[in-house]
C-alpha cells in the first residue's frame, strides 16, 4: 500500500527510440492513443489501485516573490530547455514491483502505426506517514 | 451509506461490534460473504431509521432476523442464484454455535491468503471493524470509489471460500499489524481500530502471538501523544516527554505481554512487545536497559531474520557498548536497508565526529520516505551545520 506518482512530460524526458510527435499520426491513431490511456485509468478504477490523474496545459510561468509591495516576477513561458509536465496519474499499490509493471504498460500506449510509443513515464514514491512501530 | 448518528439516534459503537457478529452468523448459516455483507448494511441502515423510536430488546438478534429477510429476498429476486436460495432453505435450523467462532471465521475470510493485502486490509475494517467504505477511503487517502471497488473484488475473491479449516491466525495478525501501522489519518484512527480488534481476536483465539501483538500495539499506542510536537514534527525517543505517555497503557500492555511470555512460546511479536515495553519502562532515555534490548534483538533475529531488526539491533549495540562498537555493527549490513544512513548519522555525532554526521544526516534527508523524517533529519543536519560554523544560534534544543 504505496502511493506513486507517474509523470509525463511534454518535454524534458529522454525521447523514445522512433519518436513521432503526435501531430503527425493519423487521427485514428490518436483516437487509439487517447482510448488506451482512458481505458488504463479505468482499468485501474476497477482494481482499486486509481488514486487521481490530471493533465495539465502546456503553458507554464515561473513565478518569484518579487519584494515588499512589489508584484511577483514572472520568468515568462517556459525556455526550451525546461522541464514541462504533460500530467500525472497517481497510483496506489501493494508494492513496487506493481508500480513499475503499470509504468511500464501505460508507457506502451499506441502510436503511430499502432505501435508502442514507448514514452519514458517518471515514477516517484509519494512520501507517507511514518508508520506507528519504528525503533 | 451511513451517516453519522443524530443525537440521541443509533449507538454507532454498538453497530460496530454487532457487525461482525451479524455478518458471522449468515455466512455460517450459508450466506455467501458478498451477498451476506449486502444483507448486513442493509439492515444496518434498517437500524439507523428505526432505532431510535423503537429501539430493540435484543439489537444482535434484530439485526440478524433482518439481514436474514433481507438475504432471502435479494436470493429471491436474483434468479441466478435459486439453486442457492433452495439449497439454504433446505439445510437444517442452525444449532448453538458460540458467537466466537462467527467472528473468527470472519477474520480468516477477510485475512484469506488470495487476498492482497491491501484487499485483506480493507475487507478487514469493513467487515470485522464495521467501518463505512467512506471512513475506509479517508483513513488510507484514496477516493471512496476507489476504496469500494477495492472491496468488492475482495468479496468477489473470497465469494466462494469456505471456511471448513481454520485459518491461519499468523496471517490475520499480519492484517491487523499493518492497519496499526497505517498511522492516523481520516475521522478514523486506525491504530486504535487495530487494537479494538486485535483485543477481540486476542480473545478469541488461544495464541500467543495474538496477545503478543496486542501487547505491542499497546505499548506503541501509549507513546504516541510523545512522538510528535506540536507542529507534527517527530521527536526522537531520547528527546520524548515521558509525562505525556500513557501509563494505563503501558500497564496493560507489560501485562498482557508478561502473561504471553510465561507460556514460553516466543514470537517476533512478543519480541518486539518486549522491546518496546523496555523503552516505556525507562523513567528516562539515559536509564534504558540497552544490554537487555540488543538481547531482545537477538531474539528477533534468530526468529526472523529480519535486516531491519539487525540495524535496529546495531543502533542498539551502540548505545550499550558504544558508538565505535554501533558503526562496526552497521558496517557490516546491507548500506540499501532503511534507515542505514540515518543511523550512522546518529552514531557518528555519539562519536563526536560532527562533520561526517551532518554530511550524513543529509544524505539521509534525502533517502527518507516520509515527509515527517525527511524534515527531522535536515533539522538534524542544519543543527550540526550551525554549530560547526560557530553556533550563532541556539538550534538545538527541542528539536527546533
Amino acid at each position: 500500500m504505496a502511493k506513486y506518482l507517474l509523470l509525463k512530460h511534454y518535454r524534458g524526458a529522454p525521447e523514445p527510440e522512433g519518436f513521432v510527435p503526435m501531430d503527425r499520426w493519423t487521427p485514428a491513431e490518436v483516437t487509439a492513443h487517447i482510448r488506451y490511456m482512458r481505458d488504463f485509468a479505468a482499468k485501474l478504477e476497477g482494481t482499486g489501485e486509481f488514486v487521481d490523474a490530471q493533465g495539465l496545459a502546456p503553458e507554464g510561468t515561473w513565478v518569484q516573490y518579487g519584494g515588499e509591495g512589489k508584484p511577483p516576477v514572472t520568468d515568462g513561458p517556459f525556455a526550451e530547455t525546461k522541464d514541462l509536465i504533460a500530467g500525472w496519474m497517481i497510483i496506489d499499490v501493494d508494492s513496487r514491483e506493481r508500480a513499475l509493471e503499470l509504468a511500464g504498460e501505460l508507457s506502451a500506449a499506441p502510436g503511430a502505426g499502432g505501435e508502442p510509443i514507448r514514452e519514458w513515464l517518471e515514477l516517484r514514491p509519494v512520501m507517507s506517514e511514518p508508520p506507528t512501530v519504528t525503533e | 451509506m451511513t451517516g453519522p448518528a443524530r443525537p440521541g439516534g443509533v449507538d454507532e459503537a454498538l453497530l460496530r461490534v454487532l457487525t461482525p457478529q451479524v455478518l458471522g452468523v449468515l455466512v455460517r448459516r450459508g450466506a455467501d460473504f458478498a451477498a451476506a455483507e449486502d444483507a448486513v448494511q442493509e439492515a444496518l441502515l434498517e437500524a439507523v431509521r428505526h432505532w431510535p423510536d423503537e429501539p430493540p430488546r435484543d439489537p444482535k438478534g434484530w439485526l440478524v432476523t433482518t439481514a436474514w429477510r433481507r438475504f432471502l429476498d435479494a436470493a429471491r429476486a436474483d434468479s441466478a442464484r435459486r439453486r442457492r436460495e433452495d439449497a439454504v432453505d433446505e439445510q437444517p435450523a442452525p444449532g448453538p454455535v458460540p458467537d466466537s467462532d462467527d467472528s473468527l471465521r470472519l477474520y480468516f475470510l477477510c485475512a484469506h491468503p488470495s487476498l492482497t493485502p491491501s484487499s485483506a486490509v480493507a475487507l478487514t475494517l469493513r467487515a470485522v471493524g464495521g467501518l463505512t467504505t467512506r471512513q475506509i477511503a479517508a483513513a488510507y487517502l484514496v477516493p471512496e470509489a476507489t476504496m469500494a471497488q477495492r472491496i468488492s473484488r475482495a468479496k468477489r475473491t473470497v465469494a466462494g471460500v469456505r471456511l471448513d479449516r481454520p485459518g491461519d491466525v499468523a496471517t490475520v495478525l499480519r492484517v491487523l499489524y499493518l492497519v496499526f501501522n497505517e498511522g492516523y489519518s481520516g475521522d478514523v484512527d486506525l491504530a486504535a481500530e487495530a487494537i479494538r480488534l486485535t483485543r477481540q481476536l486476542a480473545a478469541l483465539v488461544d495464541h500467543p502471538e495474538a496477545a503478543g501483538l496486542l501487547a505491542l500495539m499497546l505499548l506503541h499506542h501509549a507513546r504516541r501523544a510523545g512522538r510528535t510536537g506540536p507542529d507534527g514534527s517527530l521527536v526522537p525517543l531520547a528527546e520524548q516527554d515521558r509525562t505525556r505517555w500513557d501509563t494505563a497503557a503501558i500497564a496493560e500492555g507489560v501485562a498482557v505481554l508478561q502473561a504471553a511470555l510465561t507460556r514460553d512460546r516466543l514470537g517476533e511479536y512478543q519480541a518486539q512487545a518486549a522491546i518496546a515495553a523496555l523503552h516505556a519502562d525507562a523513567p528516562t532515555a539515559a536509564e534504558t536497559d540497552w544490554v537487555q534490548i540488543v538481547e531482545w534483538y537477538d531474539e528477533l533475529i534468530a526468529l526472523t531474520g529480519n535486516p531491519v531488526a539487525r540495524l535496529n539491533r546495531a543502533v542498539a549495540l551502540g548505545e550499550a557498548d558504544g558508538p565505535r562498537v554501533g558503526l562496526a555493527a552497521l558496517a557490516a549490513l546491507d548500506p540499501a536497508l532503511p534507515r542505514h544512513t540515518a543511523a550512522r548519522a546518529y552514531l557518528h555525532e555519539r562519536a563526536d565526529d560532527l562533520p561526517t554526521a551532518a554530511a550524513l544526516y543529509a544524505a539521509a534527508a534525502r533517502e527518507a520516505g516520509t515527509a515527517a523524517e525527511r524534515d527531522h533529519l535536515i533539522r538534524q543536519a542544519a543543527r550540526l551545520n550551525t554549530l560547526l560554523r560557530g553556533g550563532e544560534s541556539g538550534g538545538g534544543g527541542g528539536g527546533g
